[in-house]
């Protein structure tokens, strides 16, 4: 079935359920569904078309606190944000930036959750339990917490981890490196169990059967990993790894509070805190949109190779 | 048990890997445990460059502080009741969608799908600001409201991509019996389909829990002048001070708003794995 045509069901579709067709029999009529969608349409409607729809508006006006307060009128600018934006040495450098922390963050979440996931199906109950309720404790954490109590574990005077290693009063946060890194391990940390607990009730899916034929066969572990439980796992790492995409691109609170708001002079800055700044602190309201709208459509393009990915496993949504 | 001990795993490998999955399980937890280790430490003990693993004295004081500091009781019952508004409400409305969405079939679903997977990718953050204006112009600034509406929109799309399976799962053939025995649609839907979809919708509503319970940016945009109706995460910043953090303050605060969620997830642990693996399945 085709992805994004809002053709009328395919023929395989009907064959399918030939049952459903004649509506009215069935209590329902064809507005039914409309019926039930009504409510979610609604909210989403208005808080979240509508607000993207407004973040593209503004994205193209001119819009700061003299706009706000009624006093100025907002006049069209055109694409004149977004050539201010991208002529910003500051802006491209975050830009930049977002992209290879948001990189690292999915590949490391990624590697130590299904490295995670193997060692869970490999070790009896007790250690499962352990490692599992160790795991949701992480995942439960709120990010707020999440973030203060890594800056205390690393900070310089009291912290463990410095007297752990031998640092002395080493400062995570002062240079840029250290403090993307110190963002990353909590990162990893608290989003690494939703990929775990994924993977690991996939390879649970995967039916005994199949695992000793190939053992019987002399498949050597790897083999078996790569030629039969990876592939059967696809689906599932597709949506770890969208989801992981989606929610470490647009970290924020981690970034925000970790780094006291985007480090020493914006050093640690990603696009979402950013966008806030120029927004919040600077009443640059135009500048935030456009940088939200910057995000859109980076996550968008995500979405589509997604969407095509999906599709050529022959999956239906 | 499970499958890979069928495929001969020998006894040292295991032990190898049943060390390394304690030690990891323990690096995992240590975060958490030295956010209740220093919530109770005594006041000189947290800020001893000498930082130890243990506590010989401990005392409640940082609790103290932090139940002390003006309306964080408030601030509590605030958050809890924004957190269950979206959870109850994104429930209901994300569990018709899924109905609508699976059992249907309809012009427009296939894109209407794509919409939902595409909503996710949205930047919350970047609509605080088009949000700010609508709160105002709908005069829901400083009201909690302004908080449950955003929350609620931003975690239907994912509520209502996780549920899909779990509808989907539910034979027709019960559809059919309940409307051979004559049961309206309606009827069939909240007696029938929604009991069987509850574990499902406790998977995902541990989703919108966090992500509404752990929002702190809203809160701090759409919350200015009335801090009577402020959450939890905005009592916690109050610890934070430029020169001096009050990191005894700091860990008991987030011992305190890490707990409810912890209790949450508890409950409903069995049920996430399970679901998860469900949902994802298919």
């Amino acid at each position: 079935m085709t992805l994004t045509a809002p053709a009328p069901p395919a023929p395989a579709d009907t064959a399918k359920r030939p049952v459903r067709r004649p509506r009215s029999r069935t209590g329902t009529s064809s507005w039914t569904p409309w019926l039930y969608l009504l409510p979610a349409l609604a909210v989403l409607g208005a808080l979240l078309v509508y607000p993207v729809y407004q973040l593209g508006l503004i994205s193209f006006l001119e819009y700061t606190q003299a706009q706000v307060s009624g006093g100025e009128p907002t006049s069209f600018q055109g694409l004149g944000n977004y050539t201010a934006l991208f002529a910003d040495p500051q802006f491209r450098q975050v830009l930049l930036a977002t992209v290879v922390f948001a990189a690292a963050c999915v590949a490391g979440t990624l590697a130590v959750g299904c490295t995670l996931a193997v060692l869970l199906t490999r070790v009896r109950a007790l250690p499962r339990l352990a490692l599992m309720l160790a795991a949701l404790g992480a995942w439960a954490t709120p990010a707020v917490t999440g973030s203060t109590v890594w800056v205390f574990l690393f900070d310089a005077d009291f912290g463990p981890v410095n007297k752990l290693l031998g640092l002395g009063d080493f400062s995570w946060t002062y240079g840029r490196y250290s403090a993307f890194a110190l963002v990353l391990l909590e990162v990893v940390w608290c989003s690494f169990p939703f990929v775990m607990v994924t993977v690991y009730a996939g390879i649970r899916a995967v039916p005994t059967e199949v695992l000793e034929a190939a053992a019987l066969d002399g498949a050597s572990q790897w083999r078996i990993w790569r030629g039969v439980t990876a592939p059967l796992l696809r689906p599932i790492l597709a949506v770890v790894t969208i989801q992981s995409v989606i929610w470490d691109f647009k970290v924020f609170t981690q970034i925000y509070v970790m780094t006291g708001g985007g480090g020493i002079a914006g050093q640690n800055l990603v696009l979402n805190v950013y966008a806030y700044q120029q927004a919040f602190a600077s009443s640059r309201y135009s500048l935030g949109a456009a940088i939200g709208v910057v995000m859109l459509l980076i996550l968008l393009a995500v979405t589509l190779v997604y969407l095509r990915l999906l599709r050529r496993q022959g999956e239906e949504l | 048990m499970t499958a890979p001990r069928v495929l001969g795993v020998r006894r040292p490998g295991r032990l190898l890997a049943e060390a390394a999955a304690l030690l990891t399980a323990v690096v995992v937890a240590f975060p958490l445990y030295w956010m209740v280790l220093s919530a109770l430490k005594p006041a000189g003990e947290i800020q001893s460059t000498r930082p130890r693993p243990w506590t010989l004295s401990p005392s409640l004081d940082s609790f103290r502080r932090v139940f002390e500091q003006q309306d964080f009781g408030r601030y509590f019952l605030n958050s809890l009741l924004v957190a269950t508004a979206v959870v109850l409400a994104s429930a209901v409305i994300a569990f018709l969608a899924a109905t609508a969405v699976t059992r249907f079939r309809f012009r427009f679903r296939t894109t209407l799908l794509v919409m939902f997977l595409v909503a996710q990718m949205v930047p919350v953050e970047a609509l605080t600001i088009p949000l700010f204006f609508l709160m105002r112009d709908a005069g829901l600034l400083n009201t909690l409201g302004s908080l449950v509406l955003p929350h609620l929109a931003f975690s239907l799309p994912f509520a209502i991509w996780m549920l899909r399976g779990f509808v989907r799962a539910v034979p027709e053939a019960l559809e059919e019996q309940a409307r051979i025995d004559g049961a309206s649609h309606a009827r069939f839907l909240w007696t029938i389909l929604f009991p069987l979809v509850l574990p499902g919708l406790v998977a995902t509503s541990v989703f919108s829990f966090i992500s509404t319970w752990n929002d702190f940016l809203f809160a701090k945009s759409f919350l200015i002048s009335d801090t009577s109706q402020s959450t939890l995460p905005m009592a916690l910043l109050v610890f934070f001070k430029p020169d001096e953090n009050d990191w005894g303050g700091i860990m008991a605060g987030s011992t305190v708003m890490t707990i409810p969620v912890l209790v949450f997830f508890v409950l409903v642990q069995r049920r996430l794995v399970s679901g998860l693996g469900g949902a994802v399945k298919d």
